[in-house]
């Protein structure tokens, strides 16, 4: 208390805050209200494939289901018909997975050569490619639907899944090496140049210096990529045919056959079934992707 | 036998010419360092040298061979960088080692050499950690060592203690000259600091606008300047200069007419000159006895920085400043009397500016 004889009249140690204050319940109520009204539509889809057909008929799609079946996620993922085929969505999934595993480590493994040598191998002309590379960033991709149709018939890949697959990883390139020629920039030219005097080559320089140190940004280029690529339902639908559809292109003909009765919980589940591979890459390397883009933006 | 010979090089970046028709001859085991502000060349000159940069014209030997095409692994130099420049995803290990495995030398040698780098340089028990658990000295030690264990004839050194606070550079300084004692190779060091480039160098060569200035012993440089740039470069604070005229064995300059007998003259002694006086040559007290030149100066400022003191003065018209003694009693508003040797001093031609 010897202390307290020293100190003058007044405020004094922590200011205090107020809970309740206007300033929190208008920050809370409108956060509260943007999160509810974007995750509603996801819970009625889950709770949607929970319901038998009876239930769904009562109309109210926003009650919790008196009785949870599973038969809807079974039925959409083994038995629902899509013309002929009736071994439901486990085709198209396996197939996303053949056309997604090459695409996603091919495009990633050019466009971070391209990103390398663009920004520490500085040849005659590199400008040049680099502006090339970036008009194709901005050029719709719809205006090159046809002329890659011809192309790949030309080449004998029309219809073939490494069609597909040479499309996604054209596709995915300019944005690619954008991506991978920021963050190599932002690698010191001194490490460069010190590995060079190590005498380490080209590709020596690639594998043992830089992308050891481009592990965010594999990661950023891996997200977008493997969402971009499972989400695609325009390139699939075209390039490929029917035995080789791609999940999101056969969940559509789930959810639009005219036959029969409109299975409103199997189409929730099967479109469920669909995001789940996106939603599993967030949940594992959310953190991951944050820090990846943060890395690249900062030293741009 | 010289360890590194440069034949009129040239260097352009488009219309910039960063290095223009420059001749360097480096002799074996020399401690050479390439001194100048920022943008003379002289960190170009050292990545041309090292195989970094090509070149527009001209040749490099080391060790008399031609290495001018050659890559900078091939030019048996090692080479240290300002930012350390260490792999961050290595251990210290794996950074001394990279350069060896590059060149596919067998396991036991490499072993041996690395162990032979870390005991020279006392980082032996660090070499186990990645470079971000490493101070900022151990950090250019590990990076000298990747020098070190690839057993090069030249080691090119680019701004290395720039990075470093002053306590540490001063050290590491030391370390540097005794590494160069004790391993006597050629070493080729680039900085803008002129105090590491007086203690660590044989010889200096100072650069501006992509040419060598002078290239000479740092006492040489600093007693005998070749040209005012390199007098008003050299030396902390920087050199008076007067302004005046030659003739006859005197100098005018102010309304001062200065005896100048005893200074040696290389050039002509008559005409528009520059004299120029370090603040550390003016004598007081005692040491005026005999001194050709003196006056009497009235104390304008006076700086004291406990080993010495600078006063600050107004000498034939002109701006003039000495250096006392740490513990002189002077204070501004004092009248006091100095003295210039001739023989100490330098002179400049007014329009070359190179001395006489």
């Amino acid at each position: 208390m010897t202390d307290a004889a020293r100190l003058l009249d007044g405020p004094r140690g922590p200011k205090p805050t107020r809970r309740l204050s206007r300033r929190n319940i208008i920050l809370y109520g409108t956060l509260s209200v943007m999160a509810l009204y974007y995750a509603l539509p996801l819970y009625v889809m889950v709770v949607t494939s929970l319901k038998g057909m009876p239930e769904i008929r009562m109309g109210n799609i926003f009650a919790p289901p008196v009785e949870i079946t599973f038969e809807p996620w079974v039925k959409a993922w083994s038995e629902a018909c899509t013309g002929i085929n009736c071994d439901g969505l486990s085709r198209g999934f396996w197939n996303s997975v053949q056309i997604l595993v090459p695409s996603v480590i091919l495009s990633i493994a050019v466009a971070s050569v391209n990103g390398y040598a663009l920004s520490k191998w500085r040849f005659p002309g590199s400008e040049v490619f680099f502006t090339i590379l970036m008009i194709g960033v901005f050029i719709p991709y719809q205006v090159m639907i046809y002329p890659i149709v011809i192309l790949l018939r030309e080449l004998g890949l029309y219809g073939s899944l490494w069609g597909l697959v040479l499309v996604h990883t054209i596709f995915g390139m300019p944005l690619l090496t954008l991506l991978f020629r920021n963050y190599f920039t932002s690698v010191p030219d001194e490490l460069f140049k010190a590995a060079r005097v190590d005498g380490a080559g080209f590709w020596g320089i690639y594998f043992r210096i830089m992308l050891p140190m481009a592990l965010p940004i594999l990661v950023v280029a891996m997200i977008l990529q493997v969402t971009g690529i499972w989400n695609d339902f325009l390139f699939g639908v075209i390039y490929t045919k029917p035995e080789i559809y791609p999940m999101t292109v056969q969940l559509n003909n789930i959810v639009n056959s005219v036959q029969g009765v409109k299975e409103y919980n199997v189409n929730m589940a099967a479109t469920l079934l669909t995001g789940l591979v996106p939603l599993t890459i967030y949940f594992i390397s959310g953190k991951l992707f944050v820090r990846g883009i943060a890395a690249g933006a900062v030293k741009g | 036998m010289h360890s590194v010979s440069i034949r009129s090089l040239d260097l352009h970046f488009g219309a910039v010419k960063v290095l223009q028709n420059l001749d360097l001859d480096i002799h074996d085991g020399e401690f050479l360092v390439l001194l100048g502000s920022s943008g003379c060349g002289k960190s170009t000159l050292l990545n041309c040298i090292a195989g970094l940069l090509d070149v527009t014209d001209g040749q490099i030997f080391i060790k008399d061979r031609n290495v001018t095409w050659m890559e900078p692994s091939e030019r048996g130099i090692g080479m240290v960088f300002q930012s350390y420049a260490l792999y961050p995803q290595m251990t210290v290990e794996g950074n001394l080692s990279f350069g060896l495995k590059n060149a596919r030398m067998p396991r036991a040698e490499i072993d041996e050499r690395v162990a032979r780098a870390a005991r020279i340089l006392q980082i032996e028990p660090l070499l186990k950690r990645k470079p971000g658990a490493l101070s900022g000295g151990q950090r250019q030690r590990v990076a000298i060592g990747r020098a070190l264990v690839r057993d090069v004839d030249v080691f090119l050194f680019d701004e290395p203690l720039s990075n470093l606070d002053a306590k540490l550079r001063a050290d590491l300084r030391v370390e540097i000259k005794r590494l160069h004692q004790k391993l006597s190779n050629t070493m080729i060091y680039v900085t803008h600091d002129q105090v590491e480039a007086m203690t660590l160098a044989d010889r200096i060569a100072i650069m501006k606008g992509g040419q060598i200035m002078q290239l000479a012993t740092p006492a040489e440089i600093y007693n005998r300047p070749g040209n005012k740039y390199v007098a008003d470069f050299i030396g902390s604070p920087s050199m008076n200069f007067l302004e005046g005229d030659l003739s006859d064995g005197h100098f005018t300059t102010g309304g001062e007419n200065l005896d100048i007998t005893g200074y040696p003259f290389e050039g002509p002694a008559t005409g528009a000159a520059t004299l120029g006086v370090r603040p550390e040559h003016v004598a007081t007290g005692h040491d005026l006895q005999g001194l050709p030149i003196q006056a009497e100066v009235a104390v304008e400022l006076v700086e004291p920085m406990g080993s010495d003191t600078l006063v600050w003065t107004t000498f034939a018209g002109q701006s003039f400043r000495f250096r006392m003694d740490g513990q002189a009693e002077v204070r501004e508003r004092d009248t006091i009397r100095i003295g210039i040797d001739p023989a100490k001093a330098s002179f400049f031609d007014k329009a070359s500016e190179l001395r006489l």
